[in-house]
């Protein structure tokens, strides 16, 4: 069970790293935050306990009368004058401006530029695999497109038991194309193209070895993609409530070597029904 | 005006303890109702946490009472956890922590602490009550209907939303208890602006009177936006418009029958325009708590009382910017994401101030560890974890792994448990003299504080772990799924550490309801406080001030240099 512990699962895919950096560098920084201030709380619960002769103490700007003598430097400038008359108060806000030079630097260096390579960018990759997983209560369809990197168009109406995403058969663009349930097999370090669809109810796709997850929206198609880059069996399971079954909608992901997912790509193929198009569409509801 | 029948005649028993307009006995009022709505919510995930811990096996002693449709053999059913669920969220946010915070705090100590005979619609106020009272019981008596209750979630995201069973009951009363909150949100407002007492500059207000102020204000921007957005839902339920629903929608194998042509992100974004406001609605009051018991008990002024007042207001404004950061993976554009990153971190800048703040103000205090006090300073260091342990989830990037698991949920209890509810049980040790002319009993007291604050880190420190282990919340089943295995013991130790925290609440309803009539007596102002709620008779008479105080000072003058005593009420002249 080396794959799960009490912490981040393994790491299995391009971007799984800079996620998982994030995460540590932000634990490391909310540790430092929190022992810091802990002892210094600690420190001011045991200074300031009240025991006999120990008085409280105003601070300065307490008393601080309004009319303040401000150094003459300043006295045209009325903002920097209540700035001065409330310095007291002000200090205050230095640990705030150290935790907030630290938030600037997380987005300007880390949270927007990463977040742009993963979701708003695609690598530049020639042959991708692509894909379209299709979300319903309590599945996944993994639909592949096959060599011809088109996926076979869609139909409402031709959905059936025996095929769940209403896959048009008849067109040119399916000839190729593979429907797996609740599973996908992918090959090791090749960019996947996802488009994740939902026909009922709002899903979540989430592998947590890819460390990728988005909602499955009906009515939405969206792209996402994932580069694995170890062999290995991996789960897909669904983040968003989905219904009485939720817990149960999960399935598997096998990355492979290239030769291996080839040959399993053939073998479904060749097993492929020649053609599965129900004999009367209205049969399908 | 509401002291015009003062000493007139004789009020009747209904009129006193139950269609009241005194803004006392409706505060009283709010306090039990919310409390017992904290206790039923409560009582649902104590169901819910057995099923987590041990997935599969009967409830113990309560299994066999449910009808078998609910759970067969006593074994809950994936349904009846759902309805568990979405309840509990339910309850705790809407009839429990707001109207307590709201409802019973302000209601009882803002008029009081401005100077204020009563609220400024009496009337009005009787009708929050008497609306949230209904609304609540219909919430809980979905349970009963047919279908049982709802089971999407306190969120209620549509399409589930919209064919689940359930749903109707729940929308309507949200309806109803949203009404119920507007009307209390105009009333504090209104009181606060016109009913101060002479001297009572806005900046002579005390903290938690601010931070009630602010309340409102976010309740009456909010929550129209959530009341409209629950009476679209109502509509695509009732009468099959298609406003959340788009087209082509294929249910368990059936075209759903609906036009379509609508976007389920738009109730998304309704609800968190509510719903995050609604965090800070949760934390302010509770925080304004917190500063008053500071302040009386470190024997000083607080440290920054305008930077705490700029903050709230500060956030205040800001919560209406940082909505979507619920939504990150919700398939809304990516680009706008980083709006609300930016948003999000601005934010926690006032947040932190006040934090700060408080902790700054026991630097150079007199410090004395009575009871209100030791829950006021577990409020700091615990709100501060759930604080903290909001960075990676407002952070786009790391929100990827981290959203819609136990991290979540560590998190936002670790702000509204041990963080609002907290401050909340301190307050009412704090007030309950005011309340009573009697004191609760301290070591009772102790051992409900300690109790509840090692059992609270059992149940949420947990939920960490298992969030970055990769479970989803939300789960029937956590054992379904392979890489929740690990974390599983995770959950026996929080059902566990939840149980025990049920056991820890005996002695605070105890010593609630026996320091009523047998706790010791108290003087008028027993902690030695400077605001106008200490400066009128315990429990404070019908009308609340014999005559109107006249306020000289601001509302923390502990400990001035050269006076015989270390406080300065503000009503004192001299």
């Amino acid at each position: 069970m080396g794959k799960y512990g009490w912490t981040l699962p393994v790491a299995a895919s391009s971007y799984a790293g800079k996620i998982d950096f994030g995460i540590w560098l932000i634990h490391a920084a909310m540790l430092g935050i929190f022992v810091l201030w802990g002892a210094f709380f600690i420190y001011l619960l045991v200074k300031f306990r009240a025991r006999p002769g120990h008085n409280a103490v105003r601070e300065d700007h307490d008393d601080t009368p309004a009319h303040i003598s401000v150094p003459d430097s300043i006295s045209k400038f009325p903002f920097a004058q209540m700035l001065y008359k409330n310095k007291g108060e002000l200090k205050s806000l230095i640990p705030d401006m150290v935790i907030m030079t630290f938030e600037v630097a997380l987005i300007v260096f880390y949270a927007i530029p990463v977040w742009s390579s993963i979701k708003s960018s695609v690598p530049d990759t020639k042959d991708p695999v692509r894909v379209e997983v299709v979300a319903e209560q309590f599945g996944w369809s993994v639909h592949y497109a096959g060599p011809d990197g088109k996926l076979g168009p869609r139909k409402m109406e031709l959905t059936h038991f025996s095929n769940p995403i209403g896959l048009d058969l008849a067109h040119p663009d399916s000839a190729d194309d593979v429907v797996m349930g609740n599973e996908m097999r992918l090959p090791v370090d090749k960019t996947v193209l996802i488009d994740l669809l939902s026909k009922d109810v709002i899903h979540s796709f989430f592998i947590p070895e890819f460390r990728l997850k988005q909602d499955a929206v009906p009515g939405l198609s969206i792209p996402m993609w994932v580069t694995p880059n170890k062999t290995g069996k991996y789960e897909i399971t669904c983040a968003q409530l989905c219904g009485f079954a939720h817990s149960l909608m999960r399935g598997d992901v096998f990355v492979m070597t290239q030769a291996e997912y080839d040959a399993w790509y053939q073998s479904r193929l060749a097993t492929k029904p020649a053609s599965a198009q129900p004999t009367n569409p209205a049969e399908a509801f | 005006m509401a002291h015009d029948n003062h000493g007139h005649h004789e009020l009747s028993f209904t009129e006193r303890y139950v269609f009241s307009v005194d803004h006392k006995v409706i505060g009283l009022q709010y306090l039990i109702t919310s409390f017992l709505f904290l206790l039923v919510g409560f009582a649902l995930m104590g169901l819910m946490r057995w099923q987590l811990a041990f997935p599969g096996s009967p409830i113990p002693f309560f299994g066999h009472l449910f009808p078998a449709d609910l759970a067969p053999n006593g074994v809950m059913s994936g349904e009846f956890y759902n309805s568990l669920g979405a309840m509990h969220g339910t309850i705790m946010v809407f009839l429990g922590v707001v109207p307590l915070a709201v409802g019973a705090y302000g209601n009882y100590v803002l008029p009081l602490q401005i100077g204020a005979p009563d609220m400024a619609f009496p009337r009005m106020n009787m009708m929050s009550y008497w609306t949230y009272l209904p609304g609540g019981l219909l919430m809980l008596s979905s349970f009963l209907m047919p279908g049982g209750a709802a089971q999407s979630g306190w969120t209620s995201y549509p399409p589930l939303s919209i064919i689940n069973p359930g749903q109707t009951v729940w929308l309507l009363s949200m309806v109803i208890l949203i009404t119920s909150s507007l009307l209390g949100a105009i009333n504090f407002l209104v009181t606060t602006i016109n009913m101060r007492a002479p001297g009572m500059s806005l900046w002579r207000m005390p903290v938690f009177c601010w931070a009630q102020f602010v309340t409102s204000v976010l309740l009456l921007l909010a929550f129209p936006p959530l009341e409209a957005a629950s009476v679209l839902q109502l509509m695509d339920r009732v009468f099959h418009t298609s406003f959340y629903l788009p087209k082509d929608l294929v249910i368990l194998g059936k075209a759903y029958a609906g036009s379509g042509g609508g976007q389920p992100l738009l109730w998304q974004h309704l609800f968190w325009f509510l719903a995050h406001p609604e965090v800070y609605v949760l934390v302010l009051p509770p925080m304004g708590i917190v500063a008053e018991i500071i302040a009386n008990n470190t024997r000083k002024p607080l440290h920054g009382y305008k930077t705490m007042v700029f903050s709230m207001i500060a956030i205040g404004v800001m919560s209406f910017m940082v909505w979507a950061h619920h939504m990150f993976i919700s398939g809304m554009s990516a680009s706008l994401s980083n709006f609300f990153l930016v948003t999000t971190m601005i934010i926690s800048v006032p947040s932190v101030a006040l934090m700060t703040c408080l902790v700054f103000s026991l630097k150079g205090g007199s410090i004395r560890f009575n009871v209100p006090m030791l829950f006021a300073l577990a409020f700091i260091p615990l709100f501060a974890i759930g604080g903290l342990t909001g960075l990676p989830l407002g952070l786009t990037v790391t929100d990827i792994y981290l959203h819609d698991t136990y991290y979540v949920i560590g998190h936002f209890h670790f702000v509204v448990v041990s963080g609002s509810i907290i401050a909340l049980m301190g307050g009412t040790y704090y007030w309950f003299p005011k309340w009573y002319g009697r004191k609760m009993n301290d070591k009772l007291g102790l051992i409900h504080f300690w109790g509840s604050v090692i059992t609270m880190c059992g149940i949420f420190g947990p939920m960490l772990f298992m969030g970055l282990g990769g479970a989803s919340r939300r789960l029937y089943d956590p054992t379904a799924q392979l890489h929740n295995l690990p974390v599983q013991g995770w959950n026996v130790v929080a059902t566990y550490s939840a149980y025990l925290l049920a056991l820890f609440q005996i002695p605070f309803i105890y010593n609630f309801f026996n320091s009523m009539w047998r706790g010791e007596k108290t003087p008028e102002n027993p902690w030695q406080a400077t605001t106008l709620e200490w400066a009128c008779p315990s429990p404070p008479p019908h009308g609340n001030f014999e005559k109107t105080p006249t306020v000289y000072r601001g509302p923390y003058e502990y400990s001035v240099p050269g006076r015989k005593t270390d406080f300065w009420m503000q009503t004192d002249k001299n």
